[in-house]
């Protein structure tokens, strides 16, 4: 009952899209202006409906109803409550309903709260908004439903793939998700404003936010996933460049650059047609991320049900709704009006270069995604990984690295290099105390490891000096976001360059007793003990760690089997101390009762995920800044409004 | 100084900028792709055309009956992978993949090492839809589809 | 970049990413439709079936060998296990072709001998005979690639035909008219 219930739901609520969509459209033309005040109502029942459906599908799986196709072949009686509650977007069908719910709530948003954007942009968007939701809602109801019954029902389930059976995974597709689906609010707003050609600051100031938290979502994702694979595959590395990570990458980057030019435009005017281009392409990225992993053309470690059918359906999506939007963007971009000119030494030209550069990197990481599927058209398989993206990534980000510390000191409009010159004597005086240092301490380092520490402590020092010798509660909440944010970005290059340096590794084979030296630790094997888990046994290894002597720390990585489906993995576990991690896995039973370690130090290395959290936390402090900052501006408006009304009353 | 520049000027100079970096970041790409991807090889490849010494390459095929042995280390092992044509022998030190048995397909990424093969992972796909198979009684064209089966294996 | 002028020199460069998106889709287009990349068709049709011998899946049932596969007539031979669920999803497409006269056999792969035979109570036992494959020997034996899966076989012993994925009711046809050829030999 439930599941027809929450299908039916989905079909109201796709009606209501379409209704947006009509409704949007005839009320820019001047006949159909009556439409206008109806659109705003249309969008919130839309979200209210979707969100019905999709406590539906939430309430099916927390029951684990075996009727139901999606929760047999994603769910099991026995699974913890949890996994339960993350099978529901675990999944192709459940996670594109995720998807278009959080886009229609979104919408709601937006037509209950958005006040400043002239209102035929603002209709423009919620068709926009609309018509991207549409496809969405085709797919689902077309060829993905996911409240399709199973007959007769099955008995206990299937599963989840155990490698994605774990609390951080659960969390983590939902959360690029949320960024994926901001960044669609973000091209929404873009092709409103081409279909009106209202292009300016006031656009910007609406955008801006949807474009923040669209970023703060993606970089937790990305960090989070980072840290997933670090743990969870037993490899001891934390970014494989396989196509499923930089699918969540490439989004990233493009909203990294979205999010910088949509300053410039909200603070300067310029970068008009730059910043709805990226908006174009941020959204295209999430998709083209979305095509890549969920159509199986590219093979990948972190394997997802992968299908053409689907592959076809996402790739029609794309074309219509990035294809369209160029075409308009074609259309109409030579006709929205001109926007300010700036000068070569000011804060906004660092912004461009910053922007230029991240699209080159974009670029760089789109062709060697894609390269593969190229060659393989000529017949020659190929694979590339590390080897390119680290160098080639590396002539773009670097330099980069260095306009972030130089940006922020420039003033808007236009400033004196000689007098950034002198504010940038101290930072340029740690990078070469750093470059030493890491020459002496470690003489042989690779030349990206070593910049790679120098920049970082050269950003480190500059991303505080905008803040530094100011009184702190005078400082904008948007100025520490982006403090924050820079001084985080460092703090994850010193851990990624960190970890590249001075990382030991150890391979050994050990009888119970014997101790393996692997940098500055210790670690003796005490024990190998089979156990069992609800869905999985293992061989448990029990490990005695001390670190340069001292007290003595357990670690137990274990070899699983589950069996539900059958499927073996290997648990690492890891002793995490402040200036870096040891890393332990345990292999198989080799000749005369010996087992495989494989043991890692990996100096400073949490630094990238304390860095990437700390990126997110700068944007979370800017997006507090703005919204609490329009909400003043707001505020004295309508108290503006309200003398002028009472003044005009007197006589 | 751009100041001075009528408006026009300013836009053209730098879209030619952002074009020349975006042409540059494309033509360095291309360069280094021609160079760093690491290129799929069988056993009859390497032989009939090594690869440079050194040169990350990714060699598929199964691995020979009888061929594994573990060196004194403990970690270390020896094996070798064939098409049926030819043979390359293989080392490689760590932790290996369940699956990896003899007769089962295999995709081992590293390079190649003045003896034999040196391998820096194994790769053998962890899931039902895991596919060896025997390669006797085979035909040429049977044993080219077991190693395009073995493609799937590619986990990376 | 910040804003147009109309002139001739800006204007090609406003198309430019348009064509590189439309390359894009010509790209992955040709990636999604390049023939046979992901259904990895098993080399052995058109080959005998390797030996094997497989003991029963289920108490007070034969088990299964490559001996039941040479007695002249063409059988079906479906992989499956009781904890897929698009083996569940086939169940009723197995019964009907069993309903219509057309031998199958199953060969359970990585299961246990209880769940097998609750999996057949609650979604019906078209089979003559079950084999329990612990290490799916005879799965990969016949390359087949994963579960479930149903191949032909005809009275030699030959496999004539492979099916891949569950059974739904569009594929019935094709599988009885392909069973029907199998009774003709090479």
């Amino acid at each position: 009952m439930i599941a027809e219930l929450g299908l039916a739901l989905l079909w109201f609520a796709a009606a209501f899209a379409l209704l947006q969509l009509f409704t949007g459209l005839l009320s820019l033309r001047e006949a159909g202006a009556g439409f206008a005040e109806s659109v705003r109502p249309v969008a919130v029942m839309q979200g209210v409906l979707v969100t019905l459906s999709f406590l539906a599908l939430i309430w099916l799986f927390l029951r684990t109803d075996l009727s139901v196709l999606l929760v047999a072949s994603n769910s099991h009686v026995d699974k913890p409550f949890v996994f339960k509650l993350a099978g529901t977007w675990g999944n192709h069908e459940g996670s594109m309903l995720l998807w278009v719910t959080v886009m229609a709530l979104s919408g709601a948003a937006i037509a209950l709260l958005e006040r400043r954007l002239p209102e035929r942009t603002m209709l423009a968007t919620l068709a926009a908004q609309a018509f991207v939701s549409l496809g969405f809602y085709a797919f689902l109801l077309f060829s993905s439903n996911p409240f399709t019954r199973l007959e007769p029902a099955a008995r206990v389930g299937a599963g989840l793939n155990p490698l994605l059976q774990d609390l951080g995974l659960a969390f983590h597709p939902p959360t690029l998700y949320l960024g994926y689906v901001g960044l669609s609010v973000a091209f929404s707003f873009a092709v409103g404003a081409l279909m009106t050609r209202q292009v300016g600051p006031q656009f910007a100031r609406a955008m801006r936010p949807w474009v923040l938290g669209a970023w703060i979502f993606l970089t937790i994702g990305i960090t989070a996933g980072s840290y997933w694979a670090y743990y969870e595959l037993g490899w001891g590395g934390w970014w494989f460049w396989d196509p499923v990570e930089n699918a969540s990458l490439m989004p990233w980057l493009a909203a990294t650059a979205l999010l910088h030019s949509v300053s410039v435009l909200a603070a300067r005017d310029a970068l008009r047609i730059w910043t709805i281009m990226l908006g174009v392409v941020a959204f295209s990225m999430s998709m083209v991320g979305t095509f890549l992993v969920r159509s199986g053309v590219l093979t990948s470690v972190h394997s997802f049900a992968v299908s053409p059918e689907r592959g076809s359906f996402i790739l029609a999506l794309l074309c219509l709704y990035i294809g369209g939007a160029l075409v308009l963007f074609g259309l109409r971009a030579s006709t929205v009006n001109e926007g300010k000119q700036f000068a070569w030494s000011s804060r906004e030209a660092a912004l461009v270069f910053n922007n230029v550069a991240l699209t080159a990197i974009l670029g760089i990481v789109l062709v060697g995604t894609l390269y593969p599927l190229l060659t393989e058209a000529f017949g020659v398989r190929v694979s590339v990984g590390p080897p390119y993206f680290n160098p080639v990534g590396a002539i773009f980000a670097f330099p980069m690295v260095v306009v972030m510390a130089i940006g922020p000191l420039l003033r808007w409009r236009e400033d004196r290099f000689a007098r950034v010159g002198r504010r940038m004597i101290a930072p340029v005086a740690i990078f070469a105390i750093a470059l030493v240092a890491a020459l002496v301490l470690a003489p042989g380092i690779g030349i990206l490891p070593l910049l790679g520490l120098a920049l970082a402590a050269m950003l480190a020092v500059a991303s505080v000096l905008p803040v530094l010798g100011r009184n702190p509660r005078r400082v904008k909440l948007a100025v520490w976001g982006m403090v924050v944010g820079h001084f985080g970005l460092a703090v994850a290059l010193a851990g990624m360059a960190s970890n590249a340096a001075f990382t030991t590794e150890r391979l050994a084979a050990a009888a119970i007793g014997d101790t393996v030296a692997v940098g500055p630790w210790d670690v003796t094997l005490s024990e190998i003990e089979p156990i069992a888990g609800p869905n999985w046994t293992a061989l448990e290894g029990t490990m005695t760690a001390r670190y340069r002597g001292g007290a003595p720390v357990v670690l137990r990585p274990q070899a699983r089997n589950f069996f539900s489906p059958p499927t073996a993995t290997n648990e690492s576990a890891l002793a995490t101390r402040w200036n870096g991690q040891l890393y332990a896995v345990l292999g198989q039973e080799a000749d005369g009762g010996r087992w495989q370690l494989r043991l890692w130090w990996k100096p400073f290395v949490t630094l990238i995920w304390i860095g990437g959290l700390m990126v997110a936390l700068g944007g979370l402090l800017a997006l507090i800044g703005r919204v609490i900052a329009d909400w003043k501006q707001r505020a004295i408006r309508v108290r503006l409004a309200e003398r002028r009304e009472y003044r005009e009353a007197q006589p | 100084m751009s100041a001075s520049l009528k408006p026009k000027h300013q836009r053209l100079v730098l879209v030619i900028v952002a074009l020349c970096v975006l042409i540059g970041a494309g033509l360095l790409a291309a360069y280094a792709l021609r160079n760093q991807a690491s290129y799929f090889y069988v056993p009859s490849d390497i032989v009939a055309d090594p690869p440079e010494p050194g040169q990350a390459v990714r060699l598929g095929g199964m691995v020979a009956d009888g061929s594994i042995e573990t060196m004194d280390d403990g970690v270390t092992i020896r094996f070798t992978v064939t098409d049926g044509q030819a043979s390359v022998p293989v080392e490689f030190s760590g932790i290996i993949p369940d699956l990896f048995v003899e007769g089962s397909g295999v995709v081992a990424e590293g390079s190649m090492g003045p003896t034999a093969f040196i391998a820096t992972n194994l790769l053998a796909k962890h899931d039902e839809n895991y596919m060896p198979r025997e390669l006797q009684d085979m035909t040429e064209a049977q044993q080219r589809e077991v190693v395009a089966e073995t493609y799937e294996a590619q986990a990376q | 970049m910040s804003a147009p002028t109309p002139g001739r020199r800006s204007r090609w460069t406003i198309w430019l990413p348009l064509a590189l998106f439309i390359g894009f889709v010509a790209l992955v287009a040709y990636g999604l439709m390049a023939p046979g990349e992901r259904d990895v068709r098993s080399a052995m049709v058109g080959n005998p079936l390797p030996q094997f011998t497989l003991p029963a899946g289920v108490e007070g049932t034969p088990g299964l060998s490559r001996a039941d596969f040479t007695k002249g007539e063409p059988r079906l031979l479906n992989i499956f296990a009781s904890w897929c669920v698009p083996c569940a999803v086939e169940a009723p497409q197995l019964d009907t072709l069993a309903a219509q006269g057309v031998p199958i056999d199953g060969v359970a792969i990585r299961d246990r001998s209880e769940d097998i035979a609750q999996f057949l109570d609650r979604n019906g036992n078209p089979y003559r005979a079950i084999g329990k494959d612990d290490v799916s020997a005879v799965q990969l034996g016949i390359g087949s690639s994963g579960v479930p899966e149903t191949f032909v076989i005809d009275g030699e012993g030959i496999i004539r035909y492979q099916h891949m994925g569950p059974i739904m009711e569009r594929d019935i046809a094709q599988i009885m008219s392909e069973w029907r050829k199998a009774k003709e030999p090479l």
